[in-house]
């Protein structure tokens, strides 16, 4: 063998890691890993976020087993399920409860990234894999979501794929081939559950890639400066791994408090209801993880076309959907509109001030996609949609020049030494 | 900042809860099934039941529960057995090729009044009287929503709003009138066996009740689990949080 891994590993474990160094790996990966010793609490959220995506497919790979993917079946499977099956209210629950914490974490993972400026140089790869995993997490709730058949799962259905007919020519033709028909449908049905199954494991690949390039550059901290010595860093097992899974329990509290005090509050009554393609409800709105999006999706309300013509270029419709789209998008390019050379908004007191606003930006689109797209609603709808693009194109890049950041510590435990 | 951080979890988590109808309201005393510890009243489960039975039954299905469900309302076996017989339903085909009646089994799902929706709507003037099963977490306000409907008949309307024939003034139904006529427009539609007086108001809280449980039989079990999780969280979070102090005590 000319292998020159020379295995430290003894016994069984030995003989496989000689072979297959997964031992070694993990070791180095998981156990001896060198991480920032000044990581405060918000740096849980990784962790809890990979555990949220592990519930989910362990969840629901046993929902499928009980879960039939007809429209005259779906809604009733659900309904004998949570009666019938053992635990099964306990199951669908953890699900259904389990996308919002899930989504819960990662945003907070991710607004962590931003305040801390994790996605500048040399994590923008890291930061682009995680854009990505969002939008294969949107895709992937809002198809569960479908699944059950209730009247908000066949109505957001309907609303959302109906937003590819903004697409000009093709738009149409695109719509009918998402259906697999001229409405949505059994097919429909059936493709979204195929879908659904297949995409958290697509996401888990990218989530696997994610902590690869994770552990090429090392974590980030929150002083956003590169640990320097051995001074500076601890090994990942016991530290941390003893830390996440505290703040995991905690967490889990929360979790356990929707589950098993309040499992429908965050879901809409109307689907209780079992879809019904004659009755449109009177407010058609998503989960609240959607709620920001789609409030920039209806703040576009004119068409734009060539003036004195009735030639419309950008219709409202189209125009919602590129905003909306931007509005995650723009994640992919965020390490290139900040170009401060100091990372955490510890030391950048003005980015830290416009970091809120934006936090408080997006919280209130989160609201006004909860109202109806009427009267002074669709105003403010388009004052918070445009401030949250000045955010990214203004704000951040006009701050990156003219700020002057706060002195930036030589060293972690410096630092720390300091009381920083 | 971790302030800030948990004040705006609690902002985004309360934002969907927005309701928008006439504001309705639960019995005085509100309901002893909601809360942490709350679980159902068995007496005013049974009371429901009848109520169910006796006034709604004319109207409404309760697809999703079955016969046997009622062993959780305390029924005896022979009992559920009794109440399933009440009810014919169609079977077969049999060994002949024939569909045949016969009674209701515990197995059985409640008999529905209505062959099919068209006929549900033939004998209520056009309109379809909804299924119950879950109407209780299918409509905003859930309980106190169904019992100010029921309760909420017989005001006079506002001047400027017309009654269209065969709609009936109720403020808390959305757009004000609906096509049901007041079920509890009485006391004592119903004879309770164990001597409450049937109100109109004691029968709309035993209903709703019955209701709640239909919609979500497994609450009680689902609160008795989640205190098991929450303590045994609540003692593994302690541990890994002693643990955590003591291996960073050199650290910090
Ligand atoms: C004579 C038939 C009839 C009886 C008896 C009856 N209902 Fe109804 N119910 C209806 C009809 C019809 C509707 C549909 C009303 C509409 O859509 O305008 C309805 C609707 C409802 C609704 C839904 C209201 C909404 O928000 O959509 C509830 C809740 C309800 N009934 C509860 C009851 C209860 C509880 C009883 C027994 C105490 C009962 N009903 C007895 C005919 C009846
Ligand atoms: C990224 C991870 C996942 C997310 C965010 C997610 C999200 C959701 C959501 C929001 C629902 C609707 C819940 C409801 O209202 O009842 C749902 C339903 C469902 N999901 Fe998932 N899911 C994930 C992973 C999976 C996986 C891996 C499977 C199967 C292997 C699965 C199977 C199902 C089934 C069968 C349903 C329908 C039953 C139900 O509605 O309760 N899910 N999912």
């Amino acid at each position: 063998m000319s292998s020159k891994h020379v295995t430290s590993f003894k016994g069984i474990t030995g003989w496989i890691d000689q072979r297959l160094p997964i031992f070694t790996l993990m070791q180095n990966e998981y156990g001896s890993f060198p991480t920032p010793r000044n990581f405060n609490y918000l740096w849980n959220f990784g962790a809890i976020s990979l555990f949220m995506l592990l519930l989910m497919i362990g969840s629901g790979v046993v929902l499928a087993m009980h879960y039939t993917a007809d429209t005259h079946l779906s809604f009733n499977s659900v309904e004998r399920l949570m009666r019938d099956v053992n635990y099964g209210w306990l199951l669908r629950y953890m699900h259904m409860n389990g996308a919002s914490m899930f989504f819960l974490a990662v945003y907070i993972h991710l607004f962590r990234g931003m305040y801390y400026g994790s996605y500048k140089e040399p994590r923008e790869l890291l930061w682009i894999l995680g854009v990505l995993i969002l939008f294969l997490m949107i895709a992937t709730a809002f198809m569960g979501y479908v699944l059950p058949w209730g009247q908000m799962s066949f109505w957001a259905a309907t609303v959302i794929t109906n937003l590819m007919s903004a697409i000009p020519l093709v738009g149409d033709p695109i719509v009918t081939w998402l259906w697999g028909g001229f409405s949505v449908d059994n097919p429909t049905l059936t493709r979204f559950y195929a879908l659904h199954y297949l995409l958290p494991f697509v996401i888990f690949g990218v989530v696997f890639l994610h902590i690869a390039a994770l552990h090429v550059c090392g974590s980030n901290n929150p002083l956003g400066i590169e640990p320097k010595s051995e001074k500076d860093t601890l090994p990942f097992h016991p530290y941390y791994t003893m830390k996440d899974t505290f703040g995991l329990c905690v967490f889990l509290m929360l979790y356990a408090v929707f589950i098993f005090w309040m499992p429908n509050a965050l879901g809409h009554p109307d689907n209780s209801i079992p879809a019904n393609p004659m009755m449109t409800p009177p407010h058609i709105v998503p989960e609240w993880y959607f709620l920001p999006f789609y409030a920039i999706l209806r703040s576009f309300t004119i068409d734009i076309g060539i003036p004195f013509t009735h030639i419309v270029l950008i219709s409202s419709k189209l125009g919602g959907v590129i905003l909306m789209v931007t509005s995650i998008a723009v994640g992919f390019v965020l390490p290139w509109l900040d170009t401060s050379p100091v990372r955490s908004a510890r030391f950048r007191p003005l980015y830290r001030i416009f970091f809120w606003v934006f936090v408080a930006d997006s919280i209130l689109l989160g609201y006004l996609g909860s109202q109806p797209p009427e009267g002074i609603y669709v105003i403010i709808s388009q004052i918070a949609m445009a401030y949250y693009f000045a955010h990214f194109f203004l704000v951040i890049p006009l701050l990156s020049k003219y700020e002057k950041p706060l002195p930036v510590p030589k060293s972690i435990h410096e630092a720390i030494g300091s009381g920083a | 900042m971790r302030l800030i951080l948990s004040l705006l979890a609690t902002l985004v988590f309360a934002l969907p809860a927005a309701a928008k109808e006439m504001h309705p309201h639960g019995p005085e005393g509100g309901w002893k099934h909601k809360g942490v510890f709350g679980s159902y009243d068995r007496g005013a489960l049974q009371r429901g039941l009848l109520v169910y039975k006796q006034v709604c039954a004319a109207c409404h299905a309760l697809n999703l529960v079955a016969y046997r469900n009622l062993a959780m309302l305390g029924y005896s076996e022979d009992e559920i057995k009794t109440i399933a017989a009440e009810k014919r339903v169609k079977d077969g085909p049999n060994d002949q090729g024939e569909m045949f009646d016969r009674p209701a089994r515990p197995s059985d799902p409640f008999v529905a009044p209505f062959a099919n929706d068209q006929a549900a709507r033939v004998a209520n003037g056009g309109a379809l009287p909804p299924d119950l099963s879950l109407i209780i977490k299918a409509r905003h306000g859930g309980e106190n929503y169904v019992y100010s409907l029921l309760t909420g008949f017989g005001e006079t309307p506002p001047a400027d709003m017309k009654i269209l024939p065969g709609m009936n003034y109720n403020p808390y139904f959305p757009g004000g009138q609906i096509a049901m006529p007041p079920p509890l427009a009485a006391d004592d539609l119903v004879s309770y066996s164990d001597g409450t007086k049937a109100t109109k108001e004691q029968m709309a809280k035993d209903v709703v009740q019955f209701l709640a449980w239909a919609a979500e039989p497994h609450m009680e079990q689902r609160k008795r689990i989640g205190i098991r999780v929450m303590l045994f969280l609540l003692v593994l979070t302690g541990v890994f949080y002693a643990a955590k102090r003591q291996l960073w005590r050199d650290v910090h």
